[in-house]
């Protein structure tokens, strides 16, 4: 079998490398047999020459043999090729301005495509650069019976999971966390990992410097001080240290040693955040708080992937799964009753940003579709012009006995030439694009924001697959118009520019309405997203957003327990209202429209009977004194948090206006008391709604608790009110942070406002790359209406200059190609706001108090989409009225 | 125009089978062939000697043949053809095929007279 393939192998080589060789040994051949049979002829007694002309007579003609020959070896179809490539690569250097336009059209439309393409595969598919066998990995969370979403999963729960699975290879714990690192006198946030000893070698990352984790590590209180950092901080804050290996670095108040430095390029393992260190499980507790975990099955934390072995499913897996933690739940019935796992693949993560950004991208890829489809429209116009041009050359060689076979097969060519240009362009653009989403999130000081793009098999795949189909596309366009050829009448006629002039015009015409109503469909959708983030951004969170600044202290990870925090709380707040310039100051727990989430339980309201199947969850705040007066809030009756709210007196609480309405229906809640974690508390202010989680959502019931009559680690956001700006601020507050404790971190220093901003970054970012893709397909239409309308004008000249010789004035003619042009577009423009309708439906969900058929969307479409048409058909209609009559019928 | 330089399917498997039968008994040139082809079949099939190349060369690319320029004891420089182990086993599934389309054929045509 080799021997039989290297031997063809070896004669196809020949035929191709040796041509002249080859086809010299083939006439030899033929030689060789002519002369046999001349001397059998001979034999025979045949005189020589009759001899020769029987021989000859018998093979039949030379010329056309050689040829089969060579089909046979199918060396033509090659040779084909290359020919039809040189031609059509002269061809393309022969109009450089037909080449260069269709050629940008190409890579405007895959190159969109390419880079979303990108981001679809470097955030869903393979979302951790440098992770080897990513397609097998799989995250594990838990589940608990009676709950909605997620769990964590306990260490000894994991343990048993990783012994008794036989379908994955690896188990692994990567949970985010973050940590105060000591810089000088100095400390700064970073975020990092928790993560099991496994981690590295699972994931095939070998560190550049120094080593990963240890099995030992996984186990013992807090036993093992070790880390290994990123080599963007290894860089950044250790200056490239060749010498790092072995020194201590002060992280969260304790000395770790640097055994490791991993490489560049690898971020972890967490959509949209690059991390800076990695620490083993056993120092789990110094950074979370809640003491020491790995030896209690109730204690859940832990967030991990598993990999699957190859050829495994991930049902098989989860049913594998499932039937162990049914195991734990009749072996641990105290603390596994209702629980078990779920596996997820990559790009459903419940914990990090990939799911959030999955609506996204969806419309980005079907925006991208789009536009590539308007780009092929916008190409297949320029071919039919160039059809129209060439067809005398393609008439020629049909007449000379140019198969329509071949002809396809060169045109064919001339589109794979065209389509491989913009495919090589579009990976170039592809490229360009890859990390350039993450640059449009806002970043936190500090931390890098990292959101993957890579051009992988997957996505040079798609983009070549796609350019096969254009190549097809733009192939059989000009075959189509070939195939219409008349021979005869296009060789006669001169007048050639009427021959079939209405057939291609309304072929033209067809890809102008769908260019036209394809990006009357973007235009509508790009204005619908831009008035719902207007509304977005001009809704009120009910709290002052101006003049109030925003932080928080890390204690948690500085090791504080409840009483010391308290006591900081505090004694902080005491230097802070001391600062020049500020006016009030107040603890919360939570940041309103902030990335943290609050607390909520089952209440019971005094003198509200329960319906039996209501168990009100309602959400809350722990908030100090003067809280309300700080962020803005305005109180509709009772009294704000006060001092003396603490340990000593009766526990109270604030209720919002829309918790007031249902629990009391219309009574004063004042005095009234509620009861929320067994835990009871007197009402004493009605405070107006504001927004809480989001400005898109409802108003919901949310209370406040106050914050001094609870000792918790937790609640360390500060809000201040101050006229200063959040530079000068942190310089203040960080001054007197370090004045109590050098080992606490501030974090960023930010406005409400820049909170609210922030809030709605991601639908930003939606629109914007909505809005770029919507213009490209905009200035591809226009240019396609614009092409057109040129076209009609040269090909009327004649026309023109008729009508210009009865007597008609150069503002007819303007008008006449100004209302071809009109026309055209409002039927694109009636047949895209049908789709629109539509269309527009589906993304309803991305819109905030705008209806998707709501009419100023609809209104600025049109208007754009006219002021466009008129802009595209002007030049043709000014060079239209000018038409010069003599010149015109004398041509 | 000769009738055969573009033998349809058929006769162009069974041209393909001929040659192969033909270099199994033992390694020929071009012109040999056609002799032998001539004299197998020249009643029934009209092989013209112009067809008979690219056949040749169609299965030395199919790697069932392999051609050889080698000195005959005339002291001609002639290239020969022979069998490849390929080529054998490919005249014995072609000849199978070739006796069960026969017999059915003829079972057909049978059928068709009782």
């Amino acid at each position: 079998m080799l021997e039989q393939w290297s031997y063809t192998l070896h004669l196809r080589l020949r035929s191709l490398l040796l041509r002249t060789r080859v086809d010299q040994e083939l006439r030899e051949e033929i030689r060789d047999h002519l002369e046999q049979q001349i001397q059998a002829n001979m034999a025979k007694g045949m005189p020589e020459t009759q001899a020769r002309r029987a021989a000859l007579n018998s093979i039949g003609a030379i010329a056309q043999i050689e040829d089969q020959c060579r089909d046979a070896r199918g060396v033509n179809n090659i040779e084909n090729f290359f020919q039809d490539l040189r031609y059509g690569l002269r061809q393309l250097r022969r109009s450089p301005s037909f080449s260069a336009l269709t050629i940008l059209c190409l890579i405007l439309g895959i190159g969109a495509n390419a880079a979303v393409l990108s981001w679809v595969e470097g955030i869903l598919f393979r979302p951790y650069p440098a992770v080897a066998n990513q397609e097998r990995l799989v995250a594990l969370s838990g589940t608990a019976m009676g709950e909605s979403g997620v769990t964590a999963l306990s260490w000894p729960d994991f343990l048993d999971l990783q012994r008794n699975c036989t379908l994955a290879d690896a188990f692994i714990v990567s949970k985010i966390t973050g940590a105060s690192l000591g810089i000088g006198d100095r400390s700064e946030r970073a975020r990092g990992s928790i993560v099991s000893a496994n981690y590295f070698d699972a994931l095939g990352i070998h560190p550049v410097l120094g080593r990963g984790f240890r099995p030992e590590d996984d186990s013992g209180r807090n036993a093992h001080p070790v880390m290994v950092i990123s080599y963007q901080l290894w860089k950044d804050r250790f200056k490239s240290d060749p010498e790092i290996i072995g020194k201590t670095q002060l992280l969260s108040g304790v000395q770790h040693t640097i055994i490791g430095v991993a490489p560049e390029g690898f971020y972890g393992t967490f959509v949209g955040w690059a991390m800076q260190f990695w620490a083993p499980v056993s120092m789990e507790e110094l950074f979370e708080g809640g003491g020491y975990k790995l030896d209690d099955r109730g204690a859940r934390w832990i967030e991990g992937y598993m990999r699957l072995k190859p050829g495994v499913s991930r049902q098989q897996a989860q049913e594998e799964a499932s039937a162990v933690m049914k195991r734990l739940e009749a072996d641990y019935p105290a603390t596994n009753r209702g629980r078990s796992v779920k596996l997820w693949p990559l790009w459903q993560t419940p914990w990090n940003n990939a799911g959030t950004l999955l609506p996204t991208l969806a419309i980005m890829l079907a925006v991208g579709i789009f536009v590539l489809l308007i780009a092929c429209a916008n190409v297949g116009n320029l071919l039919v012009v160039r059809a129209f041009a060439r067809r005398h050359e393609m008439t020629v060689r049909l007449a000379l006995g140019c198969g329509r076979g071949r002809l396809l097969k060169q045109l064919l060519t001339e589109g794979l030439i065209l389509s491989a240009l913009g495919a090589g362009g579009a990976l170039i653009v592809a490229y360009w694009c890859r990390h350039a989403l993450g640059l449009l999130f806002p970043a936190r000081a500090g931390m890098v924001m990292y959101l993957p793009g890579e051009l992988d098999w997957r996505v040079l795949a798609c983009s070549a697959a796609i350019s096969l189909v254009v190549t097809v596309l733009i192939g059989l366009i000009p075959a189509i118009q070939t195939r219409k050829i008349d021979l005869a009448g296009v060789l006669n006629a001169e007048s050639a520019s009427v021959v079939g002039g209405r057939g291609r015009a309304r072929f033209r015409s067809i890809l102008v309405l769908v260019q036209v109503s394809l990006s009357f469909i973007l235009l509508v959708g790009v204005g619908l997203l831009i008035q719902s983030l207007q509304k977005v951004r001009t809704e009120s969170p009910a709290f002052s957003t101006k003049g109030v600044l925003n932080t928080a202290v890390d204690l948690v990870s500085a090791g504080y327990d409840a009483e010391r925090a308290y006591a900081f709380r505090d004694e902080l707040m005491d230097r802070v209202q001391a600062l020049p310039g500020v006016e009030s100051a107040a603890f919360a727990l939570a940041t309103p429209l902030g990335y943290g989430y609050y607390p909520s339980g089952p209440i019971d309201v005094e003198g509200y009977q329960l319906p039996p199947e209501e168990q009100p969850t309602v959400e809350y705040n722990e908030v100090g004194p003067a809280y309300f007066a700080t962020v803005g809030i305005p109180l509709v009756a009772g009294r704000e948090f006060v001092r003396s709210d603490d340990l000593k007196n009766v526990p109270v609480a604030v209720v919002n206006e829309t918790m007031a309405d249902r629990f009391w229906r219309g009574n004063d809640p004042i005095g009234k008391r509620i009861q929320v974690k067994g835990r009871w508390m007197q009402v004493v202010g009605v405070a107006k709604d504001s927004k809480y989680d989001s400005v898109r959502e409802a108003a919901k019931p949310f209370f406040y608790v106050a914050m001094r009559q609870t000792v918790s680690v937790r609640g360390t956001t500060l809000n201040i009110r101050t006229p200063l700006g959040p530079q000068a601020m942190a310089t203040a507050l960080a001054r007197e942070v370090r004045a109590l404790d050098s080992n606490l971190a501030l974090y960023e220093t930010i406005t409400l406002q820049e909170q609210l901003e922030r809030s709605t970054a991601s639908q930003k970012v939606a629109v914007t790359l909505v809005g770029i893709l919507g213009g490209l397909a905009l200035l591809l239409a226009a240019i396609g209406l614009y092409g057109v309308m040129s076209y009609v004008v040269s090909q009327s000249a004649r026309e023109l200059g008729l009508r210009m010789a009865l007597g008609a004035d150069s503002s007819n003619l303007l008008r006449l190609v100004m209302r071809r042009g009109l026309t055209l577009t409002a039927i694109g423009m009636m047949l895209g706001a049908l789709g629109a309708l539509e269309l527009t439906r589906l993304i309803s969900g991305f819109l905030y108090k705008v209806s998707p058929h709501d009419p100023v969307a609809f209104g600025s479409a049109v208007s754009i989409m006219v002021v466009v048409s008129v802009a595209a058909c002007a030049f043709p209609a000014w060079r239209a009225a000018r038409t010069d009559p003599v010149r015109a019928l004398r041509n | 125009m000769e009738p055969m330089t573009k033998p349809s399917d058929l006769v162009q498997g069974t041209l393909d089978m001929l040659i192969l039968k033909i270099l199994a008994l033992e390694p020929q040139n071009g012109w040999a062939i056609s002799q032998r082809l001539k004299q197998i079949s020249s009643e029934v099939l009209q092989v013209s000697d112009g067809s008979l190349y690219p056949a040749l060369h169609k299965l030395e690319q199919n790697g069932w043949i392999k051609a050889k320029w080698m000195t005959s004891e005339k002291n001609r420089r002639s290239k020969f053809y022979s069998l490849t182990a390929v080529g054998r086993r490919q005249l014995k599934t072609e000849t199978a095929n070739w006796d069960r389309l026969s017999t059915a054929i003829s079972n057909v045509v049978k059928l068709k007279e009782a």
